[in-house]
Order: C-alpha cells, then structure tokens, then sequence
C-alpha cells in the first residue's frame, strides 16, 4: 500500500537536561529516563521516521547547544535528526550541521525577531529550518509560550507560524505545552489551526500515550509528522505497535521493521496484548534470521 | 581491492558527518573527508554531498577549485561518483534557486522549483517510496518501491536515459540519475535507515568489483 505518495511521519522527541534525557511533565516537571545514545540508537531501530533533540535547559541558561550529545547523537542515528535548545546564532546552526545534525530547531530565538530563521534558511536552505512553536491555551485562543522565562506571550500561534513560515522556516513544529506529558492524546484543534495557516509540513507534539492518538491526529488534520516521546521510552515496542496500528487504519507510514504486529491486539493503554497459548507456541519455533546488509 | 577508499568531498557545505557515519557503520574503513587533489584523485569512490542552497554550494566548490579538481577524477579518470541531494543536483548544468547558477554540467539537465499539485507542500519532505528504479548498481539489495528520506524544494529535470529512479508526490519526478560512472540521489540514503545502508552497500560492493 501507499505507492507513490509521501509517508506520515512518526517522530520521536527526545528532551535533554544536562547531558540526560528526560522526561517532561507540562514543561514544569523533568524526570530521568537515560543516555543519550542508547535512547538514539533504540528509537532508530524501532523504526522512528525521524529524531528531535531539543536540549530543554539550554536556552533558559542562554547556553550554546552541547555539541558532545549532538555527536553521540549523530553516530547512532540513521534517520533523520532534528536538533534545537539554544541555537540562538548561525554559528551554532553552522556547528550543529557540521556536527551531525540535520535540521535545525529554531524556538526561542525566533520569539523577538524571524532574523536567524532567515539567515539559517539562506545558508542551509529552507529544508533545514524548523521553526518550533510552544503553545498554550487561552481564552483568547492558542498563544506563544516562552520556556525560557516560564510565561506565556501575547503571540498569537497562528501568527507566530505564519512569520516563521513567512521567514523561511521549512517546517514548523507545535508542541502543545498543556498536553505535555498528559498522554490524553494530541491537540486535534490547536494542530489543526496551525496546519491551516502554513503552507510548509508540520510537525506536532505533546500528548502522545497511545497508538489511537496517532491515528486520531493523523485522521482528524492534515499534520505530517507526529512525534512521541516519554510514550516510546516507556512502553515497549510502542513505536512498531503504533505504527502497525496506523497500517491497519488506512494511514500510509513507511512500516519496515520485522515485527509487524499487524495481527496483534492492543489494549488500552497501547501495550501489546498477550497471545494465545498455541500461537506462541508455534512461535517458539520459527527462525528469525539477522538481517545482514 | 579488499576495502574501497571513499573520499567524502568536503566543501564548507554538507552533512558530512552524517554520510561519514553510515559508511562507517557498514565497515568501510578507507573513509577520508578532504578536498585535497592528491586524496581525490587516488580515491576509488568519491560522495558529494550537499545540505542547503544550490548558489551557495557550488559558490564553495568553485571556491575551492573543486569544480576543476573533479572534473579530472569523474569525467577523465572517471572515479565512480556518488552526489547526494544538492551533491546531485550540482550535477546539473544550471539551477534556478535563488537566481540562476551554474552547476558543473556533468548531467545535462537543470535544477527547477517543485510545483507540485493540490495541496501538496513544497518542501517535499519525508519518506517516500521510488518508482522505476533502473540502476542496478545503486538499487540491487532492493525491493522495488523502497522508501527513502527526501527533504527538498528543488528537483532535477533531465532526459529520460539518464533517470535511474522517480518518485511521485501528486506528480512524477525524478529520485536518481545515472551517466556512466556519475549518480545522483535526490533523497538521503545516509539518512534512509536500512534502505539507505542498502544503497550505500551495493554501491560501494560494485565500485570494489570494477
């Protein structure tokens, strides 16, 4: 299935804090999960279409981006990296790319002015610009958070992805800080707000927690890529199942790994079911051999 | 040959490391990253990469005299050479991105904006799987309609006889070209997971066998 046309995208979002990664809980609470490397090379083999690591610390500390996690990072990662936290100039950019990194992530430093979006995309080329959102609710609608300073801003989101669009940002990436770590699924809306006001991919994030959430976000707008993060670390096998779970569903995902689980039941909170007795018996006797390239 | 010396074109502009990598990975060791003439013209396989603007890229190499200095290795010595997304599109006699800049010519063909239909981005980002793959060379530890990683807004336009591999997005364009010892990867095989080793592999096994 899905000849000839572009992929949806399931991405994994990896935050650092200190050379570790984290988990985030609505951009306030950070809990230890691990290595750098080892989150890296596990994501890459369980099929994520693409890795973002954004450093959560290094633009509160107006610190530059730590090249040693971006280097571990980039001797492990066979798909895509996206990297961002405290790019702030182009020659963090120009360190970044030379550094392993593929695309840029540019958040903070787009807040005042869409200069270094510009000047990065100049460079490197639109493709290599990502132009992070962080998104709070309102009541006047979805607003511009600033992590750094810990408030939200006036900006209007929709206006905020416009600019950087506007600014040469090849794709944008919402991250809903509300439903950061609340595994209650995507913000269908707030996703859906953003997709209609850019022409470029975009990217979401916050709230994955099961593989119906990625169904759901990919069903419900017209997003490219969704990413996941402490879902993944924490559930095992997460990415095969949800992709599985998104074949089964209709939605054209690149699906290569060779556990499929196409077959396989998944309950409520996205964990593989067990299966029947006589099933994994006759699995108990199938020869898997190791792919050799 | 027991192991290939790759030589990684190095030009200011590039994920350089990212290629470096994944041929790494696959247990190449002669793998050096330079614009040396001595170290390109004994190579035995040359990658040119090629991250960001057409203008700027081929600024860098002409820069360096690397247009000249390749030119002799592909075209007289004729290095197998591998150029990777805007390392293939220089290949091309001129693009348009960003004004009109001259390629190195090698391919006859041009570089042009995506326009693709409906409501499809540009950008033209993500995996996506290739159509009427022909070079065996490149694509032998394949399946047909493999997927790769694209990201790109520009895309070689050329003859039929030199396409290796197309890809549709809304519209058909072209994913790979070949002319003689010259390829072309619109898409990243150092950034296609399995697939993109696999290319890298047969690649690199057929350049061992010449």
């Amino acid at each position: 299935m899905g000849k000839g046309m572009l992929k949806r995208r399931v991405a994994a979002v990896i935050y650092v804090k200190d050379g570790l990664v984290v988990q985030s809980i609505g951009f306030k609470r950070f809990l230890p999960i691990g290595r750098v490397d080892i989150a890296v090379r596990y994501l890459n083999e369980w099929g994520a279409d693409e890795i973002v690591l954004l450093d959560i610390e290094a633009s509160r500390k107006g610190a530059p981006p730590d090249m040693s996690v971006v280097a571990v990072a980039a001797s492990m990662c066979r798909v895509p990296l996206a990297v961002g936290g405290g790019v702030a100039t182009i020659q963090n950019a120009r360190d970044l790319i030379r550094g392993g990194a593929d695309k840029i992530c540019i958040n903070n430093a787009a807040l005042a002015s869409a200069e270094l979006i510009s000047d990065v995309a100049a460079e490197f080329g639109n493709q290599c610009v990502i132009g992070c959102i962080d998104a709070v609710c309102s009541e006047d609608g979805y607003r511009v958070f600033d992590h750094a300073r810990g408030v939200a801003t006036g900006v209007a989101v929709r206006a905020h992805a416009m600019r950087m669009s506007g600014a040469g940002a090849g794709e944008i990436l919402i991250t809903s800080v509300d439903r950061d770590g609340g595994k209650c699924g995507f913000d269908s809306r707030l996703v859906h707000e953003v997709c209609g006001a850019v022409k470029v991919p975009v990217i979401c994030c916050g709230g994955a927690g099961t593989p119906q959430h990625f169904v759901d976000v990919f069903t419900e707008t017209s997003v490219h890529a969704a990413c996941g993060g402490n879902f993944f670390h924490y559930t095992e096998h997460s990415l095969t199942v949800t992709k599985s779970e998104l074949v089964k569903a209709g939605i054209a995902v690149r699906h290569d790994t060779h556990a499929r689980y196409e077959t396989g039941k998944v309950d409520n909170a996205g964990r593989l079911t067990k299966r029947e007795e006589p099933e994994l018996a006759k699995l108990l006797y199938v020869r898997i051999p190791k792919e050799v390239i | 040959m027991s192991q290939p010396s790759i030589v990684i074109v190095d030009y200011g502009v590039g994920n350089i490391r990212s290629i470096e990598n994944a041929i790494c990975s696959l247990g190449y060791r002669k793998i050096a990253v330079s614009m040396e003439s001595a170290v390109l013209s004994s190579a035995d396989a040359i990658v040119l990469p090629g991250v960001g603007a057409f203008g700027e890229c081929a600024k860098n190499l002409r820069q360096r005299h690397l247009d000249e200095m390749l030119a002799e290795v592909a075209l007289v010595k004729r290095t197998p050479l591998l150029g990777i997304c805007v390392g293939m599109q220089l290949l091309a006699e001129y693009s348009l991105e960003g004004g009109y800049h001259h390629g190195l010519g090698w391919i006859p063909g041009s570089v042009q904006r995506l326009q693709l239909p409906g409501d499809h981005a540009v950008p033209h980002v993500g995996w996506n799987s290739l159509a009427g793959e022909k070079s065996d060379i490149m694509f032998s530890r394949l399946n047909s309609g493999a997927e790769f990683y694209f990201d790109h807004s520009y895309h070689f336009i050329c003859d039929e006889k030199f396409v290796a591999a197309y890809v549709e997005c809304g519209e058909r364009f072209i994913a790979a070209v070949q002319l003689r010892n010259i390829f072309g990867v619109q898409f990243h095989p150092e950034k296609s997971h399995t697939n993109g080793l696999k290319l890298f592999r047969s690649f690199f096994e057929w350049v061992k066998a010449c």
